[in-house]
C-alpha cells in the first residue's frame, strides 16, 4: 500500500501539487439482522480503493479510485490535480493550513475477540434466541435483532512526510419489539434505537450487552406502553438517561462546535451553526455542572470517535468544548484554525471511506459524569418525567430549536418513578436547556454511546460519533410538544 | 490471478474531464467470470450484480469553492443459494480470485443459518422496457465547466452583497445484475444536480434542480431566484405558532410526503409497521390525492427493473384519496397471493419492496395562483430535518428553512422567523385545497419525486426557532 500512496503523491507533486495527502483503505463488513424469528440480511463486503487530496493553484483538489495499480493511482493523482486546477477558477484566496508535523506510526485499536474470528453461526444464534425471546410475549407484533462488524485498515501518507497506519475495529448490536394495536405502534429497543451500541472493540461489546436478559422486558413493555398514560403537555421537570442525553449532545453541542459549518462551509446542506466566532469564551453555554469534551484519545474510551490520528494526519486530542458552563472550543480542521487564527487543527478531519474526501466530524463529545447517585437523583425528584430511548430527533439548521420523543417515559412523584408514560417528547432551544441542567450522575452511571449513523457533507458521508453521557435533570423544559394539539 | 481490464481512463495524462464507464460488455463478462466460478462451488443458484459509478461534485461556500471531488468505483455483489439458504457477499476487487472468495464468503455465510421456508428459486430471463436516461453531455461535463457556472453564481452573490453556497454534481452510473438461470439485465443513467444556498446577513434562502440531463435546468436562473429570495428574506418577524394555511413549494411537499413511501410495500403491512394497516380500501387522504408508482415516468430516473431482476410495473397506490393497491416483492406477493410487483429489493432483506418513483396527479394551480387566493397564510420554501413522531397518524416534526414568507391578501408582505411543525401527513393530505402541476421535485430529506406545488389549511406550527 505504501508503494501506491508514494505513487499519487510523486505523482500529484509532478503535476503541480504544493500539498497532497493520500488514503488507502481497506474496509470488510458484516452485516447481520432477524426479523420474526428469521434470517434477514445476511452479508458482508469488502472495499478497497485509495482517495487523494491535493492543493495546487491554492485550491482544493480530489479524486478517488478502486484501480489500485500504479496506473490507476498516477491518472487518480493527476485527475486530483486537475480538479485542484479548476477550483482555482472559483477561488478567493488560497488555502492555508496551519503547521503540522510529520509522523510514522502504526495504530490499532484494542480489542479482545475479533468479530470477524467469531463463527457466524454463534452470532446468529444469539440472534436468533433473543428475537424468539421477544415474540414470546403476548401483543408483539414485529421482532427485530441485528448485529454488524467493520474492520477498518487506513493507509495514510502526506507530502509532508507522514506515513501512518491504522486499524480499527468497530462492533455494535441491539434488539427491537414492536406492538401494534388499535391506532397506535409502540417500540421499544434495546440498548439503544436505531441499532443498537456501537463502539471500537470487538466482539465483547455484543457479549456485554446481554441481550437475552433484556429481550423479555423490552418485548414486555412494548406491549404495555399501549395501557399507559399519554405524556402530559407542560412545563417542568426532565430527567434524561444516558443515550437520550448522548443524542441531544450530538445534536445541539457536538455539530454546532463543527467549525466547517460555523464558518459557512455546510451552508447550503448541513446548516450553519449558532456559534459564532464572537461566542468563543464568551457564552454561558449550559450551566456551571455542565462540562463538554471533544476527546479522541484512547483514554477517553472505545467510542466511535477515538483513533491516533485524524484522516489529515493530525494526532488524536482532548479539547475542552464547554468549561464549567462557558463555551470553550471548536472542533477544527488544519485549514480551518488557520481561517479562524488557531496555532493548531484539534485533529477532527474524519471520511467514511476512501471514495470521501475527509471533514470535520465530532469525534467522541461527551458529557463529563458529575456527582449524583442515579438512586439519589430519582428520589431528590419531587415531580418530573424521566425520558428514556431516542425515537425521534430534529433540531434547525443553526442549531438552536429542537424537539425530541422518547420510546418510554416514567413519571416520577415524590422521589420515586410511579407510572409509565407513552409518546414522550420535549423541546427547547440549546442554550436554555443547557443551562437549566440542575444534576448530572456519576461516572459510574457513565456510558459512551456510539451514534453510527452521522450524515454530514456532499457526497453525503455517514460517520460514527461517540457520546459520553450519564443520566442527568433538567429544569423548566417544555414537555409534551410533539403531540400537542394533534 | 487475471489482469483487470483495462482502466477507463489509462490515459496518464492531467485532465479534470468526466470520467467514462466500463461498456456494457465488460459488466457481461464480469457476470459471465462469476457464473462460472460458481460452478464449481456448491452453489445451486448464483445471482450478481455489477454497480460501476463515475460521480463529481463541485462544493462552494462564501462565493468560492472550497471541495471539489470525483469519484470512481465498481462493486460486485454475489448471492448464492444452498440447500434452501442464502446470503450476499460483495467486493470491488473484480480479478478472479477476488470474486472467487466472494463467492465461497456468499457460501459460508448461506451455510450458517437456517434453511428460509420462504425463499424462492431464481428468475429466470426476463423482458424489459427501454428507457433511455443516458445523457451524453450530462456525462462529459467537465470540472472547468462546473466551476465556470459556479464561478457565475457566486459572482452575482458577491454583487448583490450576498454568499452563495452550494454544489453542481454530475455522474453516470450503471448496474447490470445476471443469474444462473440466464436473466440478465442491465441499465445505465446519467444524473445532474445544482443547489444554492444564498445568505444575505441572517437570512437566507434556496433553490435546486435535478435531472438526468444537465440541459434540462439553468444553474444561473437557480442562482438568481435564490438572490432574490433570500433579499426578501431580510428583516423577518416572529408569529405565533399555531395552525395556518401554507403553500407548499415542491420540494417541501416532496420531503413531506416522500415518508410515506414504505408504508405502501405489502411488507410493512405484514409486519404491522404501515399507517396503511386496517386502512387499505378506505377514505383516507382528500379525493383530489392520487398516487402511482411509475418507473417509466418522463420525469423519473431509475432502472427499469427491481432488485431481484423483475420488471417494474406501474401501479396506482392511492385512486381519489383511497389506498388501493401496495407494491409486492415476489416472497410478499407469493406470501398475500397476490402478483409481484417489480419493486423487490435485492435478496436477502428484511425490508421487501418499496415504491421508488411516485408520482402525485398535480393540479391546474400554481404557486403564483395559490398565493394570489391566500388571504393569510405561509409561503414555505424548503423543509428540513424532518422526523417521524407517530407512525401510525404519520404525524412528522421538522423545520421551515431558507425562506418563509407570510402571504397577505394575496401577496407575499414580508418574511417569518422559522417555524417548527408538528403535522399528520393523513391530516395534510385531506386538507389539500389546491395542487399546481407535477413536476420533478428535489429536496434533501426523500429522494427525488414527481410532486406538486400544495396550498394546505390547518397546517400545524408548533413553536418558533430564533431566526
Amino acid at each position: 500500500m505504501w508503494d501506491l500512496t508514494s505513487t499519487a503523491l510523486d505523482t500529484a507533486k509532478l503535476r503541480g501539487a504544493t500539498y497532497a495527502d493520500a488514503r488507502s483503505m481497506h474496509i470488510r463488513q458484516r452485516d447481520l439482522t432477524t426479523k420474526n424469528g428469521a434470517v434477514g440480511t445476511l452479508a458482508q463486503s469488502e472495499s478497497i480503493g485509495i482517495g487523494i487530496r491535493v492543493l495546487a493553484n491554492g485550491a482544493w483538489g480530489f479524486a478517488s479510485t478502486d484501480k489500485l495499480t500504479r496506473e490507476g493511482v498516477s491518472t487518480c493523482a493527476a485527475q486530483a490535480v486537475s480538479i485542484a486546477k479548476a477550483s482555482a477558477l472559483a477561488k478567493r484566496c488560497d488555502v492555508k493550513m496551519v503547521p503540522e508535523n510529520a509522523y510514522i506510526d502504526s495504530w490499532q485499536a484494542p480489542l479482545r475477540k475479533d468479530p470477524f474470528e467469531i463463527p457466524l453461526e454463534s452470532q446468529l444464534d444469539l440472534l436468533l434466541k433473543a428475537d424468539a425471546a421477544m415474540r414470546k410475549v403476548k401483543g408483539v407484533t414485529l421482532t427485530e435483532t441485528d448485529m454488524q462488524f467493520r474492520k477498518i485498515d487506513c493507509w495514510y501518507a502526506s507530502s509532508i512526510g507522514s506515513r501512518i497506519h491504522q486499524r480499527k475495529v468497530i462492533s455494535g448490536g441491539g434488539i427491537v419489539a414492536t406492538s401494534f394495536k388499535g391506532t397506535e405502534i409502540q417500540k421499544r429497543s434495546y440498548p439503544n434505537s436505531f441499532g443498537g451500541q456501537y463502539q471500537l472493540a470487538g466482539y465483547e461489546l455484543i457479549e456485554s450487552l446481554d441481550l437475552l436478559r433484556h429481550a423479555p422486558r423490552v418485548a414486555e413493555e412494548s406491549v404495555a406502553l399501549h395501557s399507559a398514560l399519554q405524556c402530559p403537555e407542560k412545563t417542568g421537570t426532565l430527567l434524561l438517561d444516558g443515550s437520550q442525553l448522548g443524542l441531544q449532545i450530538h445534536e445541539s453541542v457536538g455539530h454546532p462546535i463543527e467549525l466547517d459549518r460555523v464558518l459557512g462551509q455546510e451552508a447550503n446542506f448541513a446548516g450553519t451553526s449558532f456559534l459564532t466566532l464572537d461566542k468563543l469564551n464568551n457564552l454561558q453555554y449550559g450551566s456551571e455542572i455542565v462540562n463538554v469534551v471533544a476527546d479522541a484519545r484512547l483514554e477517553h474510551g472505545p467510542g466511535l470517535g477515538t483513533f491516533a490520528y485524524d484522516d489529515e494526519g493530525v494526532p488524536a486530542q482532548y479539547t475542552d468544548v464547554i468549561k464549567d458552563g462557558q463555551f470553550r472550543g471548536y472542533l477544527s480542521s488544519r485549514e480551518m484554525a488557520q481561517l479562524v487564527g488557531l496555532s493548531r487543527s484539534s485533529g477532527t478531519m474524519r471520511t467514511e471511506s476512501w471514495n470521501r474526501l475527509p471533514i470535520i466530524r465530532m469525534t467522541n463529545v461527551s458529557l463529563l459524569p458529575g456527582s449524583w447517585d442515579y438512586d439519589d437523583l430519582i428520589a431528590d425528584t419531587q415531580d418530573g418525567i424521566l425520558m428514556e430511548t431516542n425515537r425521534s430527533w430534529s433540531i434547525d439548521d443553526r442549531r438552536y430549536q429542537f424537539q425530541f420523543s422518547t420510546e418510554i417515559g416514567w413519571e416520577i412523584k415524590g422521589g420515586k418513578k410511579v407510572r409509565m408514560l407513552k409518546n414522550p417528547s420535549y423541546s427547547g432551544i440549546t442554550t436554555e436547556f443547557w443551562n437549566s441542567c440542575d444534576a448530572i450522575s456519576k461516572l459510574s452511571h457513565w456510558t459512551l454511546w456510539g451514534t453510527p449513523n452521522c450524515g454530514k457533507g456532499q457526497p453525503m458521508q455517514t460517520m460514527g460519533t461517540g457520546h459520553g453521557a450519564s443520566p442527568s435533570r433538567f429544569r423548566d423544559v417544555r414537555i409534551g410538544t410533539a403531540f400537542a394539539n394533534q | 490471478m487475471k489482469p483487470a481490464p483495462k482502466s477507463r481512463n489509462s490515459s496518464n495524462q492531467a485532465s479534470a474531464k468526466a470520467a467514462e464507464l466500463f461498456p456494457e460488455r465488460e459488466l457481461r463478462r464480469i457476470v459471465a467470470t462469476v457464473l462460472r466460478l460458481a460452478k464449481s462451488t456448491a452453489a445451486e443458484e448464483t445471482e450478481v450484480h455489477v454497480d460501476e459509478v463515475a460521480d463529481a461534485l463541485t462544493r462552494f461556500a462564501n462565493n468560492a469553492i472550497h471541495q471539489n471531488v470525483a469519484e470512481q468505483g465498481l462493486t460486485v455483489s454475489i448471492r448464492t443459494v444452498a440447500d434452501g439458504r442464502t446470503a450476499r457477499a460483495t467486493t470491488n476487487r473484480i480479478d478472479e480470485d477476488s470474486l472467487r472468495a466472494a463467492i465461497e464468503a456468499s457460501l459460508s455465510l448461506a451455510h450458517s443459518q437456517p434453511k428460509d421456508p420462504r425463499l424462492l428459486s431464481m428468475l429466470a430471463k426476463q423482458r424489459y422496457r427501454r428507457v433511455n436516461r443516458f445523457v451524453k453531455p450530462t456525462a462529459a461535463l467537465s470540472a472547468e465547466e462546473r466551476a465556470r457556472a459556479v464561478r457565475r453564481a457566486c459572482d452575482l452573490a458577491v454583487k448583490n452583497g450576498q454568499v452563495a453556497a452550494g454544489i453542481y454534481s454530475t455522474g453516470q452510473s450503471q448496474s447490470a445484475m445476471g443469474n444462473s438461470r440466464g436473466l440478465f439485465a442491465s441499465y445505465r443513467e446519467t444524473h445532474s444536480e445544482f443547489s444554492i444556498t444564498v445568505q444575505e446577513g441572517p437570512a437566507a434562502s434556496w433553490a435546486k434542480a435535478n435531472s438526468a440531463d444537465v440541459r434540462a435546468f439553468d444553474s444561473q436562473k437557480l442562482a438568481v431566484r435564490a438572490s432574490e429570495k433570500a433579499h426578501l428574506a431580510v428583516d423577518s418577524r416572529e408569529l405565533a405558532p399555531g395552525r395556518y394555511t401554507v403553500i407548499l413549494e415542491p420540494s417541501a411537499v416532496l420531503d413531506l410526503v416522500g415518508f410515506l413511501f414504505y408504508d405502501f410495500a405489502a411488507t410493512a403491512l405484514e409486519d404491522k409497521r404501515s399507517c396503511l394497516n386496517d386502512r387499505m380500501g378506505k377514505q383516507l387522504f382528500g379525493q383530489n390525492i392520487t398516487i402511482t408508482d411509475d418507473a417509466y415516468h418522463a420525469l423519473q430516473l431509475g432502472a427499469p427493473f427491481d432488485g431481484e431482476g423483475l420488471p417494474r410495473q406501474k401501479v396506482l397506490l392511492v385512486d381519489r384519496g383511497i389506498p388501493r393497491n401496495l407494491v409486492y416483492s415476489r416472497a410478499a406477493a407469493k406470501a398475500a397471493g397476490k402478483q409481484p410487483t417489480g419493486h423487490g429489493f435485492a435478496l436477502p432483506n428484511e425490508y421487501g419492496e418499496a415504491p421508488m418513483n411516485l408520482v402525485f396527479t398535480g393540479g391546474d394551480s400554481s404557486v403564483d395562483k395559490m398565493v394570489a387566493s391566500t388571504d393569510r397564510g405561509l409561503l414555505v420554501t424548503r423543509l428540513w430535518y424532518i422526523r417521524e413522531v407517530d407512525p401510525y397518524e404519520k404525524v412528522m416534526t421538522g423545520m421551515t428553512r431558507d425562506g418563509l414568507f407570510l402571504v397577505e391578501n394575496g401577496r407575499v408582505t414580508g418574511a417569518v422567523r422559522n417555524f417548527r411543525f408538528n403535522q399528520s401527513l393523513i391530516e395534510m393530505l385531506n386538507n389539500v385545497e389546491l395542487l399546481g402541476p407535477a413536476v420533478r421535485a428535489t429536496g434533501e430529506e426523500a429522494f427525488e419525486m414527481v410532486v406538486p406545488a400544495m396550498k394546505v389549511h390547518n397546517f400545524h406550527f408548533s413553536e418558533v426557532t430564533k431566526f
